[in-house]
């Protein structure tokens, strides 16, 4: 079929300005991207910064209210029916029935999506060896634990073949041995069924075995590199110091060194370059006790702190108190 | 829930993944495609009833508690109104409405339990039409109702009432059609309410007085003008009529009696033909389907 093809230039996925404004509040402020065929892109950022609903308009589930975007070579907003036949989905929160079996759940997606009869049963098999239920397939998905849910999840949206994988947060809440084979099952089906994977996640280690990830904060798109450039962009190494003052030592630190140093986590962070010999200096010239002292190599971590002035922790406190505040004021208590 | 340990499965098995990937392709809307969605949307709401007996159990109590407790207890007090027939035998096609009526108000609540569970958007994102999503919904509804109906039908000798292919065959009929109408209305109600308190609210709120006011339980003839009136605007009287006509067709009492239980709906003195009710029924559950379907293809 002609429409099957893949676009000329190999990009399963093209974004243009696309946005979204929920009543008041703009959710995605126009965003551009593309992601080529086969390739693994990760979509970085805390609770709320426009990840979900981001991928839902990729998806079709919620329309966008400007710009455009095409997935395996058709318009999310006039085909939505091609896109819908050419994308699996694993959902962040769980869609399955769990009244009925494993194997039910996939022969009623089968169903959905018209597979061909003949190969439903070869297919299901399939999917289901690689994420390793196979011999629990006539079991109720209610006896299932949380990590064989997210799986059965996952090999039901493969099973029409789909050309694009979305996975939003596909291991939250998981524990992280099952994280772990979860990744594992992800980067060995790309491999060998050649799809193109979108995901959304907001571990950082994860984001390291994506090919591309994008940092996203406040609806926009602040940084989008391989995870190794994104690292060598930072350029320096993290410091954290405790003190028994850190207002003072944030002081200290700007007037004796002209650095810039916030709090992190409960301790004084800062980036330095060469960070072990630094710390020599740090202790002689600092003029004040220092309790504890650490130096790591940068990671993703500090790529979304140099880009978004905050760990993604903290991001995410910021944002549940800023709910809690909002909540309250909305239930007219007080703390 | 039980949890399952996960070792068994913690690194993909060496092999599994050595076999040249099956492909399948979607393929694009038809008709064929489409009825598959529906046979599958139907099929589930049968796999679910069957694997839940308690379910079944459940739904009989209340139809039971109404013609055996209600229809012996009253009996003594009623003798003299019912000519010698005996009041579980007049409240009986009532029954085999209601018994249909519950069941198919919980098939259309299982779209509310979806949504709670997430499963509802599994189906809304599947390259199908959510038509098709909505009609499987009814006709899963209908079917699993019209089974019920088939159990409260298997009393009729228990109430006096024979076995009679014609009779049977119609029951079935009238009850896979109220069944339908019903799921009709559960699911357009279902489309606009997100939880299940409220959906079971509504339902008790609607359905519980569409039950006593329809004639179920008394004769539709001589009410006092105000319960005439309503009596006439409930839809649910238009299939109680239908049924309590086809099954007094099968017996043999008095004229007298017939003519005091089973009057028949009349518009201003005008007989209303059965076939003319059974077809408000059916044309009132289209409309309602209509309206289902509408709300859930602009939804989302």
């Amino acid at each position: 079929m002609a429409s099957e093809a893949q676009p000329a230039d190999g990009r399963a996925i093209e974004v243009r300005a696309l946005a979204k404004t929920y009543r008041e509040v703009q959710a995605v402020k126009g965003v551009d991207f593309d992601v080529a065929a086969g390739e693994v892109f990760g979509f970085l950022g805390p609770n709320g910064a426009g990840k979900t609903t981001t991928i839902n308009m990729l998806c079709t589930l919620v329309k966008p209210t400007a710009g455009s975007a095409t997935v395996a070579g058709h318009d999310v907003v006039r085909e939505r029916d091609d896109v819908r036949r050419n994308i699996g989905l694993v959902f962040q929160d769980p869609t399955l029935d769990s009244y009925l079996t494993g194997a039910q759940n996939l022969k009623l997606h089968a169903e959905l999506y018209g597979i061909e009869s003949s190969l439903v049963a070869p297919r299901m098999r399939q999917v289901l060896t690689m994420v390793g239920l196979w011999d629990r397939r006539d079991t109720a998905v209610g006896t299932y634990s949380g990590g064989m849910r997210r799986r059965l999840e996952i090999a039901r949206g493969l099973m029409h073949s789909p050309r694009v994988l979305f996975l939003d947060e596909p291991t939250i809440g998981l524990d992280p041995q099952t994280r772990r084979s979860i990744w594992s099952y992800i980067r060995e089906l790309q491999q060998r069924e050649q799809i193109t994977i979108f995901m959304t996640t907001h571990y950082m280690d994860e984001a390291e075995w994506c090919d591309r990830i994008a940092i996203m904060d406040h609806g926009k798109i602040v940084a989008l590199e391989a995870p190794e450039t994104l690292k060598a962009q930072v350029g320096t190494d993290r410091v954290t110091i405790q003190t028994d003052d850190d207002d003072a030592a944030i002081g200290a630190l700007a007037e004796r060194f002209g650095i810039t140093a916030r709090i992190s986590e409960g301790a004084v962070a800062f980036g330095v370059p060469e960070g072990e010999h630094f710390v020599p200096r740090l202790f002689s010239e600092l003029g004040m006790p220092i309790r504890a002292v650490s130096v790591s190599r940068p990671t993703l971590d500090d790529v979304f702190m140099s880009y978004t002035g905050s760990t993604i922790r903290d991001a995410e406190e910021d944002q549940s108190k800023h709910r809690n505040r909002v909540m309250m004021q909305m239930m007219g208590g007080r703390r | 829930m039980s949890t399952t340990t996960e070792t068994t499965a913690m690194a993909p098995p060496a092999g599994a993944l050595t076999v040249e990937p099956v492909r399948v392709t979607v393929p694009k809307h038809s008709v064929a495609s489409e009825l598959r969605a529906i046979r599958i949307v139907w099929r589930r709401d049968l796999i679910r009833f069957v694997n839940d007996r308690v379910r079944i159990a459940a739904s009989l109590v209340q139809p039971l508690l109404f013609l055996f407790v209600m229809g012996s207890g009253l009996q003594a007090i009623s003798s003299a109104g019912t000519h010698g027939v005996d009041l579980k035998t007049f409240i009986y096609p009532g029954i085999l409405c209601i018994a249909v009526m519950f069941t198919a108000m919980f098939s259309a609540a299982s779209i509310v339990w979806d949504r709670e569970f997430g499963f509802l958007r599994e189906m809304m994102v599947a390259p199908v039409r959510r038509s098709s999503i909505v009609i499987g919904k009814c006709l899963g509804g209908a079917t699993v109702a019209s089974t019920q109906g088939v159990i409260m039908l298997l009393l009729a000798p228990l109430v006096h009432v024979p076995y009679d292919p014609v009779l049977i065959l119609g029951i079935l009929g009238l009850q896979l059609l109220l069944a339908f109408s019903i799921t009709a209305f559960g699911v357009m109600v279902a489309a606009r309410i997100k939880q299940m308190q409220s959906f079971f609210g509504v339902m008790q709120m609607v359905v519980m007085p569409m039950f006593f006011i329809s004639g179920a339980l008394f004769p539709v003839a001589g009410l006092p003008g105000w319960l005439a009136v309503l009596n006439r605007l409930d839809p649910l009287t238009y299939a109680v009529d239908p049924m309590r006509r086809l099954v007094f067709g099968h017996l043999s009492i008095s004229p007298a009696a017939r003519a005091a239980l089973d009057p028949g709906v009349t518009w201003f003195g005008w007989h209303v033909p059965a076939l003319l009710e059974a077809g408000m029924v059916l044309l009132l559950g289209l409309v309602m389907l209509a309206v289902a379907i509408w709300e859930f293809s602009t939804s989302e």
